[in-house]
């Protein structure tokens, strides 16, 4: 646990920056507001509507496939630090494991699930336009 | 004393915020008082002398997961829910489903204190064979994934490709609909 | 580390190749491009077949934690029939139904290479891992309707509950290697050996938990709720390869950590499987004869089946042992073509699995019916089909073990539930049809090839069975 102590003192730095930065604007920064001061910063422009909106649902698709090759950082994190014990034989293990996880990503971008248009491509599609190539 | 210290900042701080996440009537901040709870949890792994587990907690607990209960709160547009009809309908608003609930948690806390108190018998019956002490490191965690249990990390592959399969065929919009 | 053979994975490495095949495949296509994906399947398959073949006899092992033995072997040779029929009917419902052809094919392929790894495994995280491998696929396919809510909903229950059953038994797992500290069944059977641990509660908290587990995937009353709405809504091929396929590896798997590694406390799951399979075999049967829909009907009827497979497992001697083999293969097979038959008479927008669709199909398809008639009586474990040559193996394991009260239960059962497959085959002969004929979709050629093999099948292991369950009795000599 020795080795924590630094993350720790990063940790509580970090925090203490930024909770000393807010507390001495709040202190000491001038006060006179106005309705258009308290408006949400939109580039200058009045805000339009509600910034809750429904997202579409490919964001639940890409927030999916994410996380699926999220999990591979949780298998390369401990076979980098072994890597020296493990030598050649982990070397070949982990690039099996991406050989056949690359199947799944050629997969997924095949499928156009990365896609963030598939309206555009499919109108594309009917033109006979030029196609994206993989 | 500075472990002790650390130890009952941690736990309180995981403790306030997972009591937070079901106070709060906007979902988006229960989402984010959940991450603080998983921040505070991967620390009391730490001082578990787990860090693999640590980092597993934040990489994937923290990140992927969350990001995933993120855009599925903003999917369904869950701020306004709870001022919806149906919601005061909802099979899971009546008392039974409540009492049912409250039952489960008071069965765990029971449980949680049945063990508590036989502490000692667990420690035995886990420290009598000989390994205990032998996974903690992430490098031993690496050395034994990736030689006792190579083929159940290669399996895993395929684990992962039958869910990105799954997702695709479950989630994607028809092309041309 | 690199000393241990390959050899025995190769069989679910065929399957797994194929898998992979039908992804590319799919994801490489052109728009309206039609592959022949399901005979890439076929070929993965038959090549997992060859590869059992060759093992046979060889016990080999691959990195410790598979093991091809005559008992995997075994299990995996009925998971092979199971995949090459399920592919054969497939091909119409895709076609009616107008289902993802690429996706459906590799769902299938991966679960079934899930199942070959859990009924192989020798470690209980691989068995977790296959498990969920097999989970997640059929999940999949059991929804994979997306625009008919009824599929949907049962995909949803089916995950929801399979999800906290995976739990349950990922749970007894890391309880189980606290305690031992191994995930190796043999290891684990070692130890449990050598020190008594009868005493510690914690081990039976583990044994507890694998058991839930296991009773879930095999639906085992009281954790079978899910199983009729999951039967129900899913495509009725989906619902027969899942109401096989798992069910022979989940009980693959049972078997092998509750006879190998837990084999020390049959003590005491013993009596706690005894009444398990009796509340299965009652309820199963009891409620199948209420139900008015032939989909749900099967799934009560699953359940019972389901009973009788743990009778096996609670005689567990040499008989009981051999049995459990040959009912897997029997029911895989029967029930399968059953399924089938169901799937083939389905059109796209009116399932037509209600009871009373079938009345008359005599007169408009005889083959079928006659078919189906076979399928009903061999479940129902008529002679001189292969239902009765199981029914009678396993009843009689569990009479040579002493079970008496198993046995009844088991037969009494067998007679009641007799009732409702007869009083289907009775509705597709006597009865004539009144109201407008069902449309129903033109019948593939492929399909009736399969039920046609199915059908020879079941007369052929019903007649001249000594065959088979020699290769039966042999798989169990080389594990227990």
């Amino acid at each position: 646990m020795d080795g924590w102590l630094g993350v720790l003192i990063m940790l509580v730095l970090g925090v203490g920056f930024a909770a000393v930065m807010i507390g001495l604007s709040v202190l000491l920064g001038p006060k006179n507001p106005t309705p258009e001061k308290l408006a949400p910063y939109e580039c200058g422009m009045p805000a339009v509507g509600d910034a809750r909106e429904r997202h579409s649902v490919k964001f639940y698709l890409v927030a999916m496939i994410f996380l699926l090759f999220d999990i591979e950082i949780a298998f390369l994190y401990p076979w980098a630090v072994a890597l020296r014990d493990l030598g050649w034989p982990g070397l070949m293990q982990i690039v099996t494991f991406f050989m056949i996880l690359s199947v799944g990503y050629l997969y997924v971008w095949r499928k156009g699930a990365l896609d963030w248009a598939p309206a555009a491509r499919a109108r594309n599609a009917l033109r006979r336009g030029p196609r994206k190539a993989a | 004393m500075p472990d002790t210290l650390i130890f009952y900042a941690l736990s309180g701080l995981a403790i306030l915020a997972s009591a937070l996440v079901i106070g709060q009537r906007n979902p988006m901040y229960s989402v984010m008082l959940l991450i603080a709870s998983f921040g505070a949890l991967a620390g009391l792994y730490i001082q578990l002398d787990a860090p693999f587990v640590a980092v597993a907690q934040i990489v994937i607990y923290a990140g992927a997961i969350m990001v995933l209960f993120l855009f599925v709160v903003m999917l369904l547009n869950a701020p306004q829910e709870d001022a919806a009809e149906w919601d005061r309908t909802h099979p899971l608003r009546q008392g039974g489903v409540g009492r049912f609930g409250a039952m489960l948690a008071l069965l765990l806390v029971v449980q949680l204190a049945w063990a508590l108190m036989r502490a000692n018998d667990v420690s035995d019956a886990v420290s009598s064979r000989g390994d205990v002490a032998t996974v903690s490191s992430v490098r031993e965690v690496g050395r034994g994934l990736f030689t006792d249990y190579m083929f159940a990390f290669e399996a895993t592959s395929i684990l992962i490709l039958v869910a990105m399969v799954g997702a695709v065929v479950l989630a994607r919009q028809e092309r041309g609909q | 580390m690199f000393n241990s053979s390959f050899d025995a994975v190769v069989p679910m490495l065929c399957v797994t190749l194929a898998a992979l095949a039908a992804m590319g495949a799919e994801a490489f296509r052109a728009r309206d491009e039609k592959m022949p994906i399901g005979g890439l399947g076929i070929i993965g398959l038959v090549g997992a077949g060859v590869a059992c073949a060759l093992l046979w006899n060889r016990n080999t092992s691959s990195f410790g934690v598979i093991v091809a033995d005559n008992f995997g072997l075994f299990v995996t040779m009925v998971l092979v029939i199971v995949g090459i029929l399920t592919i054969m009917f497939s091909s119409q419902v895709l076609e009616v139904d107008n289902l993802p052809r690429g996706e459906y094919y590799a769902l299938l392929l991966f679960g079934i290479a899930g199942m070959m790894m859990m009924a192989t495994a020798n470690d209980l995280l691989v068995v977790f891992i296959s498990l969920e491998i097999l989970s997640l696929a059929v999940y999949v396919l059991t929804g994979i309707r997306r625009d008919d809510p009824r599929s949907t909903e049962a995909a949803f229950k089916y995950f929801l509950l399979g999800a906290f059953s995976s739990a349950f038994f990922l749970y007894g797992i890391a309880f189980t290697y606290g305690l031992t500290g191994s995930t190796r069944l043999d290891r684990i059977g070692a130890f449990l050996a050598a020190q008594s641990m009868s005493d510690n509660p914690l081990i039976l908290v583990a044994l507890g938990l694998l058991l839930v587990g296991f009773a879930f995937k095999i639906s085992a009353v009281p954790f079978h709720m899910w199983t009729p709405d999951a039967y129900e809504g899913a495509p009725a091929i989906v619902t027969g390869f899942m109401s096989t396929g798992v069910k022979a590896a989940a009980f693959a798997a049972f078997a092998r950590v509750f006879l190998s590694a837990f084999e020390p406390f049959s003590q005491q799951w013993v009596p706690v499987i005894w009444v398990l399979a009796a509340a299965t075999m009652i309820l199963g049967t009891v409620v199948g004869v209420a139900q008015s829909n032939l989909k749900r009907m099967l799934a009560y009827s699953s359940i019972a089946h389901g009973g009788y497979l743990l009778v096996g497992l609670v005689a567990a001697n040499q008989i009981g042992k051999a049995a459990i083999l040959f009912y897997l293969l029997a029911y895989a097979i029967t029930n399968l073509a059953a399924f089938g038959v169901i799937a083939m008479l389905a059109s796209s927008n009116d399932e037509n699995e209600e009871l009373r669709d079938y009345k008359g199909l005599w007169h408009t398809h005889p083959a079928l019916a006659a078919m189906m008639t076979v399928c009903l009586l061999s479940l129902g474990g008529l002679p001189p089909t292969v239902g009765f040559v199981g029914k009678w193996y396993i009843f009689s394991a569990a009479v040579s073990s002493g079970y008496y009260g198993l046995a009844v239960i088991g037969m009494l059962t067998s007679v009641v539930s007799v009732f409702f497959y007869l009083r289907v085959v009775v509705m597709m002969y006597m009865s004539e049809r009144e109201g407008p004929e069902p449309v129903r979709p033109r019948i593939a050629r492929m399909g009736m090839v399969a039920l046609t093999l199915s059908v020879i099948l079941i007369f052929y292991l019903g007649i001249l069975p000594t065959r088979v369950l020699d290769y039966a009795a042999e798989s169990i000599a080389t594990i227990f």
